[in-house]
């Protein structure tokens, strides 16, 4: 997966500011061809950032990005022939017609005259628009303008995709089966990057990378990174005041860090066995009765938790 | 710069225009609102001043008088006033214009004396108006003063002398009939081209930024000449076609003599298009929204186009500063080739001059839009 050669993507030390602001703060990474690189992150993380200037659209403030193994900031131009980019909002002609679309970008893309029709086909085929070519985008269900930006992404078959959270507000359905198509075009040789905030699109990732504050906090696979984030148990806890249990959780011996989860808490602790009844005891103690104490197994939404609080904190120990 | 992306952007505007029926209605119907607005609002030719009377003497003479300025298509007759106050009510409200006061002692001491008073009273108010006005009652009553004294002599046995030492003899060339109407409605043209040809384009950029498009358009190849150059084509078209109309109502509807051919008018109009096209695309890149950027376009090709470009109000006439201002303004040039070409019958060759200010013009202009658009987000 590493090494220069395979790489489509290197990225080096790359940092942007937007006046005083950080929005990257020095980050690296590579992607391999085919490889799926989910980026995982909370809103203004710098996900946004980071996919605009690989495709040219922000210089870096420092460091260097290299696609298809040109300097984005020395020959953008020449970056753009090279990928496909779905932005964070929907951005084809509402007021053109499926085919209008797709025949304007494969203009602009420089699709040859003799594939079109062929490349056409093919990317109404993939979204699930045959038959509806002449519709009005404006239209179009959100799942099917979806596949229909990641069609027009690839017209000119790209060996780089960039998507920014290409599934938000779209029904599970349609996310399902736009991750399909990701694996298909990786399993074809193109590498995509995209960046989400769906946990569980983070698990159809070959890799994924945290990002948090404008830099990366975890890089490894979705397996890599529940081991590496968790370096003890998980323990679900069920009671009534969760608010109130929460701080006096924190402050409980055994307990590493907790966290709400919904209508429950999920604490990690250093032995889950020997923790859950002293845990509900200890809240007991503390005027929170009736608590339960369950072993679960981690979720890749609870070490992103995790590793975001710890990462959160280093920062603001280091400030 | 590649054909295959230019048509794909001019491809897509077009669908663009025919799908927006704002758009539309822009190209089409202000051009002719405009031309019926001017071609008829503007109006500096001085007829039919209403014209109130007060004839305290009512003699056969002083009838005659007032039957000249009847006569005369300059005035027009309102009423006859019964006193001094009638008349000032007049004047304020606005009734009137002009107003002739004949006293009681007019016809006697014309036989008398040989001389006599009339008074006129013009509301001075509209100051151009006024003094053209009173200077037809002035030539009215001095055609009048001739007969009455050519008949005076007669009636006392004498020669009339009918020779005048000079005459003038005045002739009129380009517009005869000195008619307004047909040296404003060849400006109105540049009027309408500068509004509609800026309004159009100021669109164009700023939609893309409002219905976020544009961030996916700059990931892709497209130059950004090859983007001005799709994006203007069609709204080229567009202007050509409502040049059309304009000339179209100036020839039929307005009556106004075209003399020259259509070739020069074809190549000046195409070369203010491309300014004035040029003018909205720069906005637009510059304001990134729609109803900015269209009062923008407006405010700078329709001020300086209406005041300073010589369409209705003579550049010789300003102020020196005010003179040296006009060279900057493209729809000077266009407007005095505009009008040689309709009145005078002028060809390209004796229009060199303001054609090639034109053409340097629609090049400096192009290439201050193609350069403003950047394709980067910072």
């Amino acid at each position: 997966m590493s090494g220069a050669a395979s790489s489509q993507i290197v990225v080096e030390g790359l940092v942007k500011r937007f006046g005083t602001f950080e929005a990257l703060g020095g980050v690296s990474f590579t992607v391999a061809g085919g490889e799926i690189m989910g980026f995982l992150g909370p809103n203004g993380a710098g996900k946004s950032t980071l996919i605009r200037i690989l495709c040219g659209l922000l210089r870096p403030s420092a460091g260097r990005a290299l696609v298809a193994g040109i300097d984005v900031a020395q020959d953008p131009e020449a970056v753009r022939k090279r990928i496909g980019y779905m932005s964070q909002k929907f951005s084809l002609y509402s007021d053109l017609s499926v085919a209008e679309n797709l025949r304007f970008f494969g203009g602009i893309y420089g699709v040859p005259r003799d594939r079109i029709e062929e490349r056409l086909r093919f990317a109404i085929d993939m979204a699930g628009l045959t038959g509806q070519e002449d519709s009005l985008v404006a239209t179009l269900a959100g799942g099917w303008k979806q596949r229909l930006a990641l069609g027009a992404a690839i017209l000119h078959n790209p060996q780089i995709l960039f998507l920014d959270e290409p599934t938000s507000g779209v029904d599970p359905q349609s996310r399902r089966r736009f991750w399909d198509l990701i694996h298909t075009l990786g399993s074809e040789g193109v590498s995509v990057l995209v960046s989400t905030h769906y946990m569980d699109e983070a698990e159809y990732c070959n890799r994924i990378a945290l990002i948090n504050r404008g830099r990366l906090i975890a890089l490894g696979t979705p397996h890599e990174l529940k081991q590496q984030a968790l370096t003890g148990e998980l323990l679900a806890i069920a009671c009534n005041d969760i608010g109130a249990a929460l701080s006096v959780l924190q402050k409980a011996p055994g307990v590493r860090d907790a966290a709400v989860f919904g209508n429950s808490l999920h604490l990690m602790v250093d032995n889950a066995m020997r923790r859950a009844p002293e845990l509900t005891d200890y809240l007991a103690e503390h005027g929170i009765a009736g608590a339960t104490a369950t072993r679960i197994v981690p979720t890749l939404e609870d070490s992103f938790v995790y590793l975001v609080s710890v990462s959160s904190h280093d920062a603001k120990e280091t400030r | 710069m590649r054909l295959r992306r230019i048509r794909a952007i001019s491809m897509k505007e077009t669908l663009q225009i025919i799908r927006d029926p704002r758009s539309l209605m822009i190209a089409l119907l202000i051009p002719l609102m405009q031309m019926f607005m001017f071609g008829y609002g503007v109006n500096l030719d001085v007829k039919h001043i209403p014209l109130c009377t007060l004839d305290w003497e009512n003699s056969q003479t002083s009838q005659e008088l007032l039957e000249r300025f009847a006569a005369s298509s300059y005035f027009n007759m309102q009423k006859a006033a019964a006193n001094h106050p009638d008349i000032k009510r007049n004047l304020d409200d606005g009734s009137c214009r002009l107003a002739i006061v004949i006293p009681a002692d007019f016809s006697q001491r014309l036989n008398d004396s040989g001389s006599s008073t009339v008074q006129v009273l013009v509301d001075g108010t509209d100051s151009n108006t006024a003094s053209i006005a009173a200077n037809y009652a002035r030539s009215v009553i001095a055609g009048f003063s001739t007969d009455e004294q050519t008949r005076s002599i007669e009636r006392k046995g004498g020669v009339v002398q009918t020779t005048t030492p000079v005459d003038t003899q005045a002739r009129v060339w380009f517009n005869e009939e000195l008619e307004s109407r047909n040296f404003i409605v060849p400006g109105i043209v540049a009027l309408v081209m500068a509004i509609v040809g800026a309004q159009l384009t100021s669109l164009t950029i700023a939609r893309e930024w409002e219905r976020g498009t544009m961030e996916l358009l700059m990931s892709t190849p497209v130059q950004p000449m090859e983007l001005m150059i799709g994006k203007l084509l069609p709204y080229f078209i567009v202007g050509l076609a409502d040049a059309a109309i304009c000339l179209i109502l100036a020839v039929f509807w307005f009556k106004v003599p075209f003399r020259g051919t259509l070739a020069t008018l074809f190549l000046t109009t195409s070369l203010f298009l491309i300014v004035m096209l040029c003018i909205g695309y720069y906005v637009s890149i510059a304001i990134r929204s729609q109803v900015g950027a269209s009062q923008i376009a407006l405010l700078v090709t329709m001020l300086p186009t209406t005041l300073l470009s010589g369409f209705a109000f003579p550049i010789e006439q300003m102020p020196m500063f005010v003179q040296g201002v006009t060279y900057l303004v493209s729809a000077r040039y266009y407007v005095t080739i505009l009008k040689a070409v309709f009145l005078k019958g002028s060809g390209a060759a004796e229009l060199a001059a303001p054609i090639l200010f034109l053409a340097l013009y629609a090049v400096g202009v192009s290439f201050l839009a193609a350069r403003a658009f950047h394709k980067t987000l910072d």
